[in-house]
């Protein structure tokens, strides 16, 4: 067995097995972590495809960014595990239709594209070959239209959110930090020169 | 590679034994054994870096208390070994032989983890950092992304450790200090976009080779034509961002000792230790980055002195020094005023220098070609 062969098979059996117990394991944070630890695998598979640049924006958005928030929102919660499990045969049905529908998809995907999947050599790039500039060639030429309209679409979603949090004007009475931190001294505090006194 | 380095540095006599090992290698494992030989050479490699890091790490302690007593008039510690040289020694012993307390109702895997994932991200970036010219481990094209994607990943560490120790202070203090982390990280990741603008490459040695061009250095002059200079707004936030990631004095809202309760208030032992030697490490880790990217890396500082890994370290040293030199010097920060450095000063003038330098760079005053 080749050694990128073993890497392969070790980096999948630790993506599935973290993917299965996100789903099966009761405690959310626990699951978060395992969400991060198939983020991570996955990035190792992508890297033995020699899309170096995909691997580490995985990581750098998804475990670095995204996975944060997320345990920021499960920490903070006070879940109730038994009323979570309370709605979950009437919830199967639906589940499962969505559950066959993905895997439907992802099928015809994978079959549509390549039949002869597990003989199929990736392509060898040359060992000056930069990812990075490929993909940038490509996302500021071919595709710029809808990487401007992606980032519009998230900018929107930024005001969005600064709006629901900006409720109306300030009633609290605290000093703007702009204005302390210019503040000197002298502005505060008033050093007096007494002369001492003498004893009658 | 590791057969021709161990023939050049083994002594005469040992050098018939090493290949009789090669050769019962070859003949057990077969075609496995280059395979299994790379491994190997890998790990020495990476041993290579981490130990004498380590030591480095327990030695910056050393400095740090003995710069800022000098800075206070004081002696600092003196009394183990011969100019209380054991001192660290004794320090990483002391902590090693006391109890890891685990409070009742933590999580204790989780607890155990947070550690781990505080001090592992900031010893795997040190994969990609080039010594020299020639002196990398990894020479990854895209080795500045890889060492953000990895000192990303050391807020998990305080977090969990929040959460984990099943204590509201605890729980708060995680929670404020990945706050702070997280705001300064986009300033930090701001500021790197203007370098690899200017440097057109993701790969550090790229950009160290870049900064050794321009009008000053054919002069003689270096030290003018670093992106210090060129950059200087940049290079200001990103210390000062770098400053507020490893959690240092005057940011070091995740310590607190006198006001406020930090994340780590339950760990003890080794676990806490391993928390304080994750923030030197990526202290360390920052300052290479910062003489890298801006300060010109090995560089010589003058034409008539030759390149060196020694200008590399001296400078890491020197920034190391200015963060003792701060941390003796500023009283801590206030919460908001944090969060307001960071996210309405820091933010915007990247923001305004990424455009500025977007213009520079198109117009015929580019300096950077």
């Amino acid at each position: 067995m080749e050694f990128k062969t073993f890497v392969f098979y070790f980096l999948s059996t630790v993506l599935v097995y973290a993917s299965l117990r996100v789903v099966t394991l009761r405690n959310p944070v626990h699951a978060a972590l395992h969400l991060v630890l198939a983020f991570f695998s996955a990035s190792g598979v992508w890297i033995l495809l020699q899309a170096e640049f995909l691997a580490i924006a995985l990581v750098l958005v998804y475990v670095g960014a995204v996975m944060v928030l997320f345990l920021f929102v499960v920490m903070m919660l006070d879940i109730n595990l038994d009323r979570l499990r309370e709605g979950f045969w009437s919830y199967l049905p639906l589940g499962a239709i969505v559950a066959l529908l993905m895997v439907a998809e992802m099928s015809l995907v994978i079959w549509a594209t390549s039949s002869d999947l597990f003989d199929h050599d990736v392509a060898q790039t040359a060992a000056g070959y930069s990812n990075v500039q490929a993909v940038a060639r490509l996302l500021f030429t071919q595709y710029v239209y809808p990487f401007v309209l992606a980032s519009v679409i998230l900018l929107v979603a930024m005001v969005a959110a600064v709006a629901l949090t900006l409720r109306g004007k300030r009633l609290s009475k605290s000093v703007s930090p702009a204005q302390q931190v210019f503040v000197k001294s002298k502005d505060r505090v008033r050093v007096l020169q007494m002369p001492s006194e003498k004893r009658e | 590679m590791m057969v021709d380095v161990m023939q050049q540095l083994l002594p005469g006599f040992l050098i018939p034994y090493f290949n009789g090992l090669m050769q019962l290698g070859q003949d057990t494992f077969g075609s496995a054994w280059a395979n299994i030989l790379t491994l190997v050479w890998t790990v020495i490699k990476v041993m290579l870096i981490i130990a004498p890091l380590l030591l480095i790490v327990a030695y910056v302690t050393f400095w740090e208390r003995k710069i800022i007593g000098w800075m206070q008039v004081r002696i600092g510690p003196n009394r183990v070994g011969p100019w209380g040289l054991i001192q660290p020694i004794a320090d990483g012993l002391k902590l090693m032989l006391k109890e890891v307390v685990i409070p009742s109702g933590a999580d204790r895997s989780v607890f155990l983890l947070a550690p781990v994932f505080a001090f592992a991200p900031a010893l795997a970036a040190w994969a990609v950092i080039p010594f020299n010219a020639t002196l990398v481990l990894a020479n990854v094209n895209a080795s500045l992304l890889y060492v953000m994607a990895m000192t990303s990943i050391g807020v998990y560490g305080i977090m969990l450790a929040g959460w984990a120790s099943n204590s509201k202070y605890a729980f708060l203090g995680g929670m404020r200090s990945a706050a702070q982390l997280i705001s300064y990280e986009v300033a930090m990741g701001l500021a790197l976009v203007v370098v690899l603008m200017v440097s057109n490459s993701l790969n550090l040695g790229e950009i160290v080779k870049g900064q050794g061009q321009g009008r000053f250095a054919e002069m003689g002059l270096g030290f003018l034509s670093w992106n210090w200079l060129s950059l200087l707004p940049m290079f200001v936030v990103y210390l000062v961002s770098c400053v507020a990631e490893t959690n240092r004095a005057p940011f070091d809202m995740a310590e607190g000792e006198s006001e406020i309760v930090g994340f780590h208030v339950d760990y003890s032992g080794m676990a806490f230790a391993v928390f304080s030697l994750a923030e030197y490490s990526a202290m360390i880790l920052c300052s290479t980055l910062t003489s890298l990217l801006f300060l010109g890396g090995w560089l010589s500082p003058v034409g008539f002195l030759p390149d060196s890994i020694f200008w590399l370290f001296a400078k890491i040293s020197a920034i190391i020094f200015f963060f003792f030199w701060i941390r003796a010097t500023f009283p801590r920060y206030r919460y908001d005023q944090i969060m307001r450095l960071g996210w309405k000063v820091f933010i915007p003038v990247c923001l305004i220098w990424v455009v500025v330098v977007g213009f520079w760079m198109m117009s015929p005053w580019n300096i950077w070609k």
